[in-house]
């Protein structure tokens, strides 16, 4: 398996995190990443409100070099932006002939052509179509037993196209999760809106959505995501949104998860970038504190000292 | 206000008649079914609710649609679009909104951070967190304080590393692309 790998702008800084694990887990598991060379900004949903056609040219370059130096692979893409972005020139500019030709003259400014032709894959529809929950399953060397994940799949992966899973009920992060050997904590915000770029300027608006979902969270140990930004609005407004009834919870890469469960090295995790992992949730991970016997049963001792242990963490936010 | 506009011939005045004629097209077949509004996240903070934007661009009202600030609270995350029974892209209707307000003058505020990334693509290519901020700041003077409020996190992301100093990227790779695209669409 080889793929053309778009890291995205957000993974070479504030969610460094996801990308060295994201490079790691796919080399475990046997898949070939080539960074597509040169690779530029995908305009996020900042571009569409500026100028339609960037919303379209920004995404279609990084798909044009990809056919011209990689043969045209599959892209995969981390971030669910970058996904949602690139796969829209396919689904939006290809056939349609007027726009698909402004497009390519804007790309001609730069030398470059798209036809058409590279499909643009998101990390997760790649882990659970191309690999496999079994093989995932099988490469598990340090399961995650009985630690409670809320998977947290945000808005652009699934909406507006739902290629690899169903948009009102998504299952593939789930599927992920048990083959790692976690609970999966079943909630209903596991596909509402953080609030996104809303943080930067309607923080008071952001802020109740994230409330809303870190409450919904409330049981589970971690919340998994894809999403840099989703990652980032759930974890660094924390503080804030305990305000409006939230309670403190590490937010967590899926890929770091995977590292974990596969025993990756510390430096291919990185869990220490978090800003929600202090060194008690370290220890608890490390120690597999959610598989403890009698949890469950007489769990009440262990739950006290858990949100005890996670308000400790919480004070480091 | 619109009267105006319309009579002043400007690239911007007739992008605006062209944005708007688009927009009547891509709400056409609205039939006022509220699916939208019920689904938005975010409707809570809008003054004017999806549905009813819908048909004030159905009626070409505006200078109301202009007075409104339901665009902005748009975060995309594309519920209404994944919903619409007719099948409308409705996400995109909303960037539209604001793409129209921005040339008409308006939301110098609520723009200030697509307009703060996309200069900092244009000149570096791939984003740069900080000095992208900063500029979203500079736009953002209204608010003297606004910096503030992100001098924690700034700090904290600092501390992990997850930040680099202003420059770097791939420079000026992108700026043809963003000529070019500024001619096509009558706004150089």
């Amino acid at each position: 398996m080889k793929y053309a790998y778009y890291p995205g702008c957000s993974l070479t800084e504030s969610a460094a995190e996801f990308d060295v694990s994201t490079r790691a887990v796919m080399d475990y598991l046997g898949a070939e990443l080539v960074e597509i060379p040169d690779w530029t900004c995908c305009g996020a949903s900042a571009a569409e409100p500026v100028s339609k056609l960037m919303n379209y040219a920004l995404p279609a370059r990084n798909l044009a070099i990809t056919e011209k130096e990689l043969d045209g692979i599959d892209v995969i893409a981390p971030c669910s932006a970058c996904y949602l972005n690139l796969l829209k020139v396919n689904r939006e500019v290809v056939g349609d002939r007027s726009l698909h030709g402004k497009v390519n003259e804007v790309l001609a400014a730069s030398g470059l052509t798209y036809s058409g032709k590279v499909e643009v894959r998101h990390i997760l529809d790649v882990l659970i179509n191309d690999v496999g929950a079994k093989i995932i399953e099988q490469k598990v060397t340090n399961g995650l037993d009985g630690m409670k994940i809320a998977p947290y799949y945000g808005c652009q992966i699934l909406r507006p196209y739902p290629v690899f899973d169903d948009p009102k009920n998504p299952t593939s992060m789930h599927r992920v999760l048990t083959a790692l050997g976690a609970d999966v904590h079943e909630w209903d915000h596991g596909n509402k809106c953080c609030g996104a770029s809303l943080m930067i300027g309607h923080r008071d608006v952001a802020v109740q959505s994230v409330a809303a979902i870190l409450a919904d969270a409330e049981g589970a140990d971690a919340i998994a995501t894809v999403c840099p930004l989703c990652q980032m609005n759930l974890e660094a407004y924390q503080s804030q949104a305990q305000k409006l009834g939230a309670k403190p919870i590490p937010i967590l890469y899926l890929t770091q998860l995977m590292g974990e469960a596969f025993g990756l090295e510390d430096g291919a995790i990185q869990f220490e970038k978090n800003l929600t992992v202090s060194a008690g949730v370290r220890r608890d991970i490390a120690n597999k504190v959610w598989s403890q016997p009698n949890q469950t049963e007489s769990g009440d001792d262990m739950a006290e000292a858990k949100a005890d242990n996670l308000s400790k963490g919480a004070s480091h936010v | 206000m619109s009267e105006a506009v319309r009579k002043t011939w400007s690239p911007a005045g007739d992008e605006i008649e062209f944005v708007l004629a688009k927009l009547k097209e891509e709400v056409g077949a609205c039939m006022q079914c509220g699916t939208c509004t019920a689904s938005c996240p975010n409707g809570f903070a809008m003054d004017i609710t999806p549905r009813a934007m819908w048909r004030m661009i159905q009626f070409g009202m505006l200078d109301e649609i202009l007075e409104s600030h339901t665009f902005w609270m748009c975060s995309s995350c594309y519920t209404c679009t994944l919903r619409c029974p007719r099948g409308l892209k409705l996400t995109s209707v909303m960037a539209s909104l604001k793409r129209l307000a921005m040339l008409s003058g308006k939301g110098r505020k609520d723009s200030a951070f697509y307009r703060a990334f996309m200069e900092n693509v244009e000149s570096h290519g791939r984003v740069q967190e900080m000095s992208m901020m900063s500029n979203y700041f500079f736009k953002r003077m209204d608010d003297p304080t606004l910096p503030f409020k992100f001098v924690p996190l700034g700090m904290k992301m600092m501390a992990k590393g997850k930040v680099h100093m202003p420059g770097g990227g791939q420079g000026g790779v992108l700026k043809s692309m963003f000529a070019k695209a500024r001619e096509m669409e009558g706004l150089s």
